[in-house]
């Protein structure tokens, strides 16, 4: 059913949708309308879970690892310097290979303090073996959680997952959300089976030591289950688009991309005011087209390489940098088109909330005709002395 | 041992890790020189120093490590720390 919704609280309702039985989390800008928003809901007990009530954001994922290692499904949501403080159990769940879906509210991370969005505090964890979706819009922000909790706990992944939408802009924004009930909800989502859970009566350890004879085994088979993921992220997406009608099967999506001389890549909520960019750009004459990634890990090289293939040039746009490097995405579409010849430009902008129009995709679009790339985007030159 | 996914075990599975592995120096036992005073046994961090049948201590390689503790606490100077190749 079609409703009107703040972005948190559709988020809300999905995951609710989804039956966690443990929900951990701490409060923070700007995630917080979701876990109010769940706390309501569990306290009016419209939703069977435990909602357990943490000092900080290390111990609400902590909750969340302990309950999903004893076999519940479980959820968490935060941001910024809240991702910052579960850096070290990120790789613990992941490692312990336990299907944990939590919410990423894009946010700048410090210093200087910043609430506003970016996509830095997500791309800081990429390398920690959790799946990482990013949404356009709130309709896909709350579709992904249900898909992500299916990918998360398919046997042949068992890898954790973050749902990645911007905040504010989508967090805070209210939009239409076709919204699943509870039996579409339960018929896409069955319950969830763990592969081994703790058990009083046949007790098991999680994460144990590892020598130096066995780590790098364990590491590589993290590996592997993060890239074979990609298979099951597609066939579980196409399944939500038989049953819904909203397809996820493609890792990334492509818009006008078919003829385009230039082809944006970009990641987020950054995409719509990027095709509504395509959309005059085109009617001015320029083949000009996007490719969207919504699964940034595990990462569809090759479905990118083949998007990409006929294109004469690619502007990468991130809203993070790898200080002293580049932005992630550019990094890694250069990586895939590596031996193509095409040239991939890299635009960083938007950080810390720094809006972006159509003028500035134009603009980008205009710098990479000339081979103008590899910059950060929109810097306001009169503060740099 | 084969990886468990997840890095799981059962309790009580130290024994699989064959820590002896680990092991640079190699305590050689000598009986000529050895008075059976069970030294080595209780100074041993692992446990893996058992008498055999002629009441002679026996390191279990498997486990030491070559900490070299059993051999610098040798009354009768009976256990020599040998490097060793692999």
């Amino acid at each position: 059913m079609m409703e009107i919704m703040e972005g948190s609280h559709a988020v809300a309702r999905a995951v609710t949708m989804c039956r966690p039985q443990v929900i951990a989390a701490y409060p923070i800008t700007p995630q917080t309308h979701i876990v109010e928003a769940l706390a309501e809901i569990v306290a009016n007990c419209e939703l069977d879970a435990d909602y357990i009530t943490v000092e900080s954001e290390f111990s609400a994922l902590s909750a969340c690892l302990g309950a999903s290692a004893a076999g519940s499904r479980v959820y968490s949501a935060t941001t910024s310097q809240g991702l910052a403080l579960m850096f070290e159990v990120c790789f613990n769940v992941a490692g312990m290979r336990q299907p944990v879906v939590m919410s990423i509210v894009n946010r700048a991370l410090g210093a200087p303090l910043s609430i506003w969005n970016d996509h830095q505090d997500s791309i800081s964890l990429r390398d920690s073996g959790w799946m990482q979706f990013y949404a356009e819009d709130n309709q896909e922000a709350t579709d992904l959680h249900y898909i992500a909790y299916k990918v998360a706990e398919d046997h042949r992944v068992l890898l954790p997952s973050f749902v990645c939408f911007d905040g504010f802009i989508l967090s805070h924004t209210y939009e239409p959300v076709d919204m699943l009930n509870q039996e579409q909800a339960d018929s896409y989502l069955p319950p969830f089976k763990p592969y081994h859970r703790l058990d009083a009566d046949d007790p098991i350890s999680f994460g144990l030591f590892a020598s130096p004879d066995y780590y790098q085994e364990f590491r590589y088979e993290n590996d592997q289950a993060l890239r074979s993921a990609q298979d099951v992220v597609a066939s579980c997406g196409r399944e939500f688009g038989e049953m819904f009608g909203r397809d996820y099967s493609g890792l990334v999506e492509a818009y006008r991309l078919d003829d385009a001389d230039t082809a944006i890549v970009a990641m987020g909520s950054l995409c719509g005011t990027v095709k509504d960019a395509i959309d005059e750009l085109r009617d001015a004459g320029k083949k000009v087209g996007l490719l969207k990634i919504r699964s940034f890990r595990p990462f569809p090289a090759e479905e990118i390489k083949s998007a990409l293939s006929g294109v004469s040039r690619v502007a990468v746009l991130d809203k993070n940098i790898s200080l002293g490097s580049k932005g992630a995405a550019c990094l890694e579409i250069r990586d895939a088109l590596y031996g193509s010849q095409i040239p991939v430009l890299g635009y960083v902008l938007a950080l810390g909330g720094r809006d972006v129009r159509k003028k500035d995709i134009a603009a980008i679009v205009d710098n990479a005709e000339k081979g103008r790339g590899d910059i950060v985007y929109g810097l306001r030159e009169e503060l740099l002395k | 041992m084969a990886l468990n996914l997840g890095c799981t075990a059962k309790p009580g599975n130290a024994r699989d890790n064959k820590t002896g592995s680990w092991r640079v120096f190699k305590p050689e036992f000598i009986r000529e020189k050895c008075t059976q005073c069970g030294m080595c046994t209780i100074v041993c961090p692992e446990g893996c120093i058992s008498p055999d049948e002629d009441e002679f201590p026996v390191p279990d390689y498997d486990y030491c490590k070559g900490c070299g503790l059993c051999a610098e606490e040798c009354p009768s100077e009976a256990i020599e720390m040998k490097k060793e190749e692999k």
